[in-house]
């Protein structure tokens, strides 16, 4: 990328931490808060901030789910995948966002990095399931015809601004 | 009545300071299963062959249980046995099977439990993906669809060497050993002492194999061939040659490699005897100029200069320009014998993976040709000698060649942690009496622990001396150094826990077996009738021949210049 690393912003998110084993788990949280996944520079940084090695941090991210290595689009839709949800229809919805964003299971963004596709397994809002998140703004009890209709206007949205 | 006691299958057995049920099990004399433990590394418990079926049935995995008085455990019920073949068979039914084919074909541990536990057939679908081997590195190959995932490569590249080039990456059934973002082994922080590899069960790492290039140049009618054979080798072979740990092999050897075709063949400790000399005379010029914040530390050690060129590329200065002994050896060799109408071949039997990559290092090229052109360790050596067909015992013991065919006991000692500082101090000590070099024996330099501390005094002032060896150990000396909690004039260092007696190059041995290898160096530097450096006739000889006027230009080294080379 052509684009430089601002290495100053890393500096700052992780300022307010103890440089210490300890602390890779919430410095990287606190990483990918700002960008939504750890972009490659983060790991020889943080190594030499806090003295470990780069594959033991690499070691930690891959470990945990929660954290991504791949670059997100502006909006994270979540689809929930719970048993709640399953049994109310999600699979539908879930087919019709990869059909209409054109992603797959193992493609999870699309390539204007807009729109990333998750399935997480309860966001514990059985009661409204099934349910989908945009950029954790939770959408109850959805149809594929309603996603539709929200994926458009988000897309008119983004047009307009 | 003792109460100390417990019941390993009804055997009483004293407990003493052991920590753990398997260490107790193994004194009883029982061979207990293992994938994950080694006693020097952390215990991790993965790989459960080691349970044993505890007073009330249930099942405890011996490596991470303590002993208590009065328990009985069972080592071998046929719960046990069916239990050991489920894992061996799970582990197998993702492994690759090719065992004919693998670098470590009758060397490996999950091959020998596998015939040990009687696998006849592997009930699963055998799931093994394509090998993906990572050949980039110049001492080690990785191939990590072989690896079993005990971790013992893991916790020692962080544990004991403090390199950190891999760890585990991914989960469950998706998780891999390797560098950060898999990397290649080359672009990592690996420094190539290889001691991954010594502790690998399988063929997931191995020692890059350079034989067959070794073979061609034997067998080629014009090419001479020289060798250097270092030290630890002769103490390092195994039992695969009928010799114990400790046994001086070296004349069996050299008889073997003139068997095989080699024309001249030396012995690396001549060179470590310039090595002594360079060294001294470069430690006592340090004197000379007054206080250091740092102390002098060796270069002998090709994954030490490679650990501290990728985590203290700043202490590159405070570090020996000597060449380290192969390196010596190979200039001096390649400038003796230059010009010649026949190619010259020099090859080096090494007890280490990382000397291959020093080998290759542009700083030891003359016209892109490098100095030592391969280098192979004592189990390449070995494999050699096997497959040239040699009975090895039935070999007479033969004595190495000239003009380079003296060495003293100083350079012998160079295989073992802390013979480089002993061989360094006899040179450097004013008092030249058997009773002062005995004195230097026993100043705490000897022995296996990874930091040694001795003083000695030169004039009127007294020199602090560290001897360390695993770069772990190195790396907790070179803080306390930086930090100024510690100082010394001379500190020693080797990549490997023990020194090169236990480099990766050697075959894989436990501790204790290791240990005796380095007694064996001892016992042959007692042998020696020249014991000091500077009695040595072929370096007089040298110093007035080759190395008139070019001391600096073969024998010694700038690692501080710009110092990449991967290729």
């Amino acid at each position: 990328m052509a684009k430089e690393f601002d290495y100053k912003k890393l500096d700052e998110i992780t300022s307010g931490f103890e440089p210490s084993q300890q602390a890779i788990i919430p410095m990287l949280q606190a990483i990918q808060e700002h960008y939504h996944y750890l972009p490659n520079e983060v790991f020889a940084y943080l190594a030499k901030k806090i003295n470990v090695s780069e594959a033991k941090i690499y070691s930690v991210a891959t470990f945990y789910e929660n954290f991504s290595l791949e670059a997100k689009g502006k909006y994270v839709i979540k689809i929930c995948d719970g048993t709640a949800c399953h049994v109310r229809k999600s699979i539908p919805i879930l087919n019709c966002l990869r059909t209409e964003l054109a992603l797959t299971d193992k493609k999870k963004t699309t390539d204007d990095l807009m729109f990333t596709l998750e399935t997480v397994s309860c966001l514990g809002a059985c009661g409204l399931s099934p349910v989908i998140t945009v950029n954790d703004k939770v959408y109850p009890e959805m149809t594929p015809e309603k996603t539709t209709a929200l994926l458009q206007q988000i897309k008119e949205e983004e047009k307009n601004a | 009545m003792n109460k100390n006691i417990m019941y390993i299958d009804d055997i009483p057995v004293e407990i003493k300071d052991e920590k753990n049920l398997l260490e107790l099990i193994r004194k009883a004399g029982i061979k207990m299963p293992t994938f994950c433990y080694h006693s020097e590394l952390s215990i991790y418990g993965a790989c459960r062959m080691c349970m044993v079926e505890n007073e009330r049935g249930g099942l405890d995995a011996a490596c991470s249980t303590p002993p208590r008085p009065g328990m009985s455990i069972k080592t071998n019920t046929e719960r046990l046995r069916k239990y050991r073949r489920m894992i061996l068979e799970l582990l197998l039914a993702n492994h690759c099977r090719d065992c004919t084919t693998c670098e470590n074909n009758a060397d490996c541990k999950l091959q020998d439990l596998a015939k040990r536990f009687h696998i006849e057939d592997v009930r699963f679908p055998n799931t093994a993906s394509e090998p993906k081997v990572d050949d980039s590195s110049l001492s080690i190959i990785r191939d990590t669809n072989k690896c079993i995932l005990c971790g013992d490569c893991v916790r020692m590249c962080n544990e004991i060497q403090h390199v950190g080039a891999i760890d585990f990456a991914f989960r469950g059934s998706k998780m891999k050993i390797g560098p950060a973002f898999n990397k290649p082994l080359a672009e990592s922080p690996c420094v190539g002492c290889g001691q991954c590899a010594a502790v690998c069960p399988t063929g997931a790492l191995v020692v890059r194999n350079d034989t067959a290039k070794v073979w061609e140049a034997l067998d080629d009618e014009n090419t001479k061939v020289s060798v250097q054979i270092a030290p630890a080798v002769r103490v390092g072979l195994s039992k695969e040659l009928d010799f114990k740990n400790g046994e001086d092999g070296a004349g069996m050897i050299v008889a073997a490699l003139r068997r095989m075709g080699f024309d001249e063949i030396f012995d690396t400790s001549t060179s470590a005897d310039l090595t002594v000399l360079e060294e001294a005379n470069e430690f006592l010029d340090r004197l000379e100029e007054g206080e250091h914040d740092m102390p002098l530390f060796t270069s002998c050690c090709p994954a030490w200069i490679n650990f501290a060129e990728k985590k203290y590329p700043e202490l590159l200065k405070d570090i020996s320009t000597c060449r380290s002994p192969m390196q010596m050896f190979a200039s001096v060799i390649k400038a003796q014998y230059e010009p010649s109408s026949r190619k010259h071949v020099h090859v080096a039997i090494m007890p280490c993976t990382a000397k291959k990559y020093e080998a290759a290092r542009k700083e030891f090229k003359v016209n892109d040709i490098p100095n030592v052109d391969y280098v192979i360790t004592t189990q390449e050596l070995i494999k050699m000698i096997k497959e040239s067909g040699i009975i090895f015992s039935e070999l007479e013991p033969e004595a190495v060649d000239m003009p380079f065919g003296s060495f003293s006991g100083a350079g012998v000692i160079f295989g073992v942690t802390g013979g480089v500082t002993e061989a360094v101090l006899r040179r450097v000590v004013n008092d030249k009496s058997s009773a002062a070099m005995k004195a230097i024996k026993y100043t705490g330099i000897r022995g296996f622990e990874g930091v040694k501390e001795t003083e000695i005094a030169y004039g009127d002032r007294k020199l602090k001396i560290a001897v360390v060896s695993g770069l772990g150990n190195a790396d907790n000396l070179i803080r306390k150094i930086k930090t100024g909690e510690a100082h010394y004039d001379f500190v020693e260092v080797m990549a490997c826990p023990g020194g090169c007696v236990c480099g990766a190059g050697q075959p894989f041995e436990v501790l204790e077996e290791r240990q005796k290898r380095g007694k064996g160096l001892y016992k042959a530097d007692k042998m020696t009738s020249i014991r000091r450096s500077e009695e040595n006739p072929v370096v007089t000889s040298l110093y007035n021949g080759v190395l008139k006027g070019r001391v600096h230009e073969l024998l010694h080294v700038d690692y501080t210049k710009e110092n990449k080379c991967h290729d």
